[in-house]
């Protein structure tokens, strides 16, 4: 993480995507450029109305989403990494299935789980779960024996190991990994929200504003989607610095 | 007391290291194990601490067997173990903290001793006081020396009171006046209480300062004990040099012979 992100430098990024967006508008000068001074007032408008009920119908999915990865993925993955044997025997199958866009598993998941918001949660879930999972193996799996062995001597079994070791240990790469997950977990919220639901950004996005026009609210969909992926990479990259409290000291 | 009877061992399908191996230890021994790498003298250590297990043969301490971690045994190891995300203090702690986590139960930790928080807080800053590194109780392991390091490691096994200290090439990678020093206060320590200790070593020197008997590993398969008595042991100073030198030659001797 030498892209260091503090206050000042969200504001500068923010006020130049501004200013790029409007040079745009001047340039294009068609309904589908509005100027962002046109976009903005609709945009926190409607923040604490329609718009907002969208904005925590597809929160409410990621959290989910992240909620349920990272308690399937953490324990799964620890078990892999403690156990070489059993690692060895799942390992190309993870390999196989880590790089697979999850998102063409949509219509089985749908047929199969039928057309809920579970369903939702659980395709971008199954984003996040590999992502987790092969980071935690690996985290649990890169430990020094060394380490365990002297943990051990201390009298530590199995559950003072995972509490005193193992967890701390895979925590940060536990965020980092959803950090670089939560963007793709966004893009395929938005597309496993374009049907068969009446909340969500995607669903304002693409079915209440794009297919009947209405450019400028479109926008404020999308700046909004924009906001929930930008949101959560922060709190996560926030996290991050904290965790690695003990990194940051010797640096400086 | 530590008893080893028969002992065999063996990594895997591989030749043992141990065959029918036994040695007997007495209670507040000073003992050094020395061989070249590669003869079993970490294995033995590990055996002893209950983290690896004979195929054959039986290893006991005060007539227990030991089948896992024993509570009142510490082990310092060469690569130190600690946490690098706990402060010193924090790894200082953690031994007690894990018995904390347990509770009494005689398994991970002693029956005998329920120390409170409190106790244990004030336990650990006792040992980082004697260990003179107090002052970095609140440091993490990655901004410290070597020195500090196994200090730290040394304070988290000693806030155990054991009465059996293993040790793994403790000193190896410390320059001389810090070498010397933790010698002497392991030393110290030994005298003034009725704690056995074990050191392993690959160095001469190091074993014959610190073992009151010395222990020769072969590299191949162990079966009989090869074990020196060492009338000069001590720290460095006021050390008779030929007597030193004669036994840093006897002990090389024996290692000669072994191979």
């Amino acid at each position: 993480m030498n892209n260091r992100l503090d206050i000042r430098a969200v504001l500068i990024g923010l006020l130049m995507f501004f200013a790029i967006w409007q040079v745009l508008a001047w340039m294009i000068q068609r309904p589908i450029m509005p100027s962002p001074f046109q976009v903005l007032p609709i945009f926190f408008g409607s923040l604490f109305g329609e718009l907002g009920i969208h904005f925590l119908a597809s929160t409410g999915r990621v959290l989910a989403a992240i909620a349920l990865a990272v308690v399937s993925a953490v324990p799964i993955g620890l078990g892999l990494g403690q156990m070489p044997q059993v690692n060895r025997i799942f390992a190309p199958l993870i390999a196989i299935v880590y790089p697979i866009p999850k998102i063409v598993f949509l219509p089985v998941i749908y047929v199969l789980m039928g057309i809920t918001d579970i369903s939702k949660i659980f395709l971008i879930a199954l984003i996040i779960f590999f992502q987790i999972l092969v980071v935690v193996r690996d985290e649990a799996a890169n430990l020094h024996p060394e380490l365990i062995l002297s943990v051990r001597s201390l009298g530590a079994g199995r559950r003072a190991l995972f509490r005193y070791v193992y967890f701390p240990a895979s925590l940060p790469a536990v965020l980092t990994a959803l950090r670089v997950s939560v963007g793709t977990a966004v893009a395929v919220l938005f597309i496993a929200e374009q049907s068969l639901t009446t909340y969500g950004l995607g669903y304002f996005i693409v079915v209440e504003t794009y297919q009947v026009l209405r450019y400028p609210e479109m926008y404020a969909g999308i700046l909004a989607m924009g906001l929930l992926g930008l949101v959560l990479y922060l709190i996560i990259y926030h996290l991050e610095l904290k965790v690695n409290y003990y990194r940051a000291e010797e640096q400086n | 007391m530590i008893t080893i009877k028969n002992l065999t061992f063996a990594y895997g399908s591989r030749a043992p290291i141990f065959q029918g191996y036994s040695l007997e230890i007495e209670r507040g021994e000073a003992l050094s194990i020395i061989g070249p790498s590669g003869c079993g003298k970490t294995t033995l250590l590990y055996l002893l601490a209950g983290l690896r297990h004979p195929q054959a043969g039986s290893i006991t301490i005060d007539q227990n067997p030991i089948t896992r971690p024993r509570p009142r045994s510490g082990l310092v190891l060469q690569d130190h173990g600690l946490l690098p995300w706990q402060t010193v203090r924090e790894n200082a702690r953690l031994g007690l903290t894990i018995w904390g986590f347990y509770g009494s139960d005689g398994r991970h930790a002693p029956v005998d001793e329920n120390i409170s928080s409190r106790q244990a807080d004030l336990r650990v800053d006792g040992w980082l006081a004697k260990l003179g590194i107090e002052s970095l109780r609140d440091q993490y392991p990655l901004k410290l020396s070597r020195g500090q390091r196994q200090r730290t490691a040394i304070a988290r096994t000693l806030a155990m009171q054991p009465d059996v200290l293993l040790m793994d090439e403790p000193f190896s990678a410390l320059d001389a006046p810090t070498r010397e020093d933790l010698q002497k206060f392991i030393i110290d320590l030994h005298a003034a209480s009725d704690l056995t200790y074990i050191i392993v070593t690959h160095d001469i020197e190091v074993a014959v300062v610190m073992g009151k008997k010395i222990l020769a590993l072969a590299k191949g398969c162990n079966q009989n004990a090869h074990m020196i008595d060492n009338a000069c042991a001590g720290p460095t100073t006021g050390r008779r040099q030929d007597e030193f030198q004669q036994t840093c030659e006897d002990v090389r001797d024996l290692l000669g012979s072994l191979t």
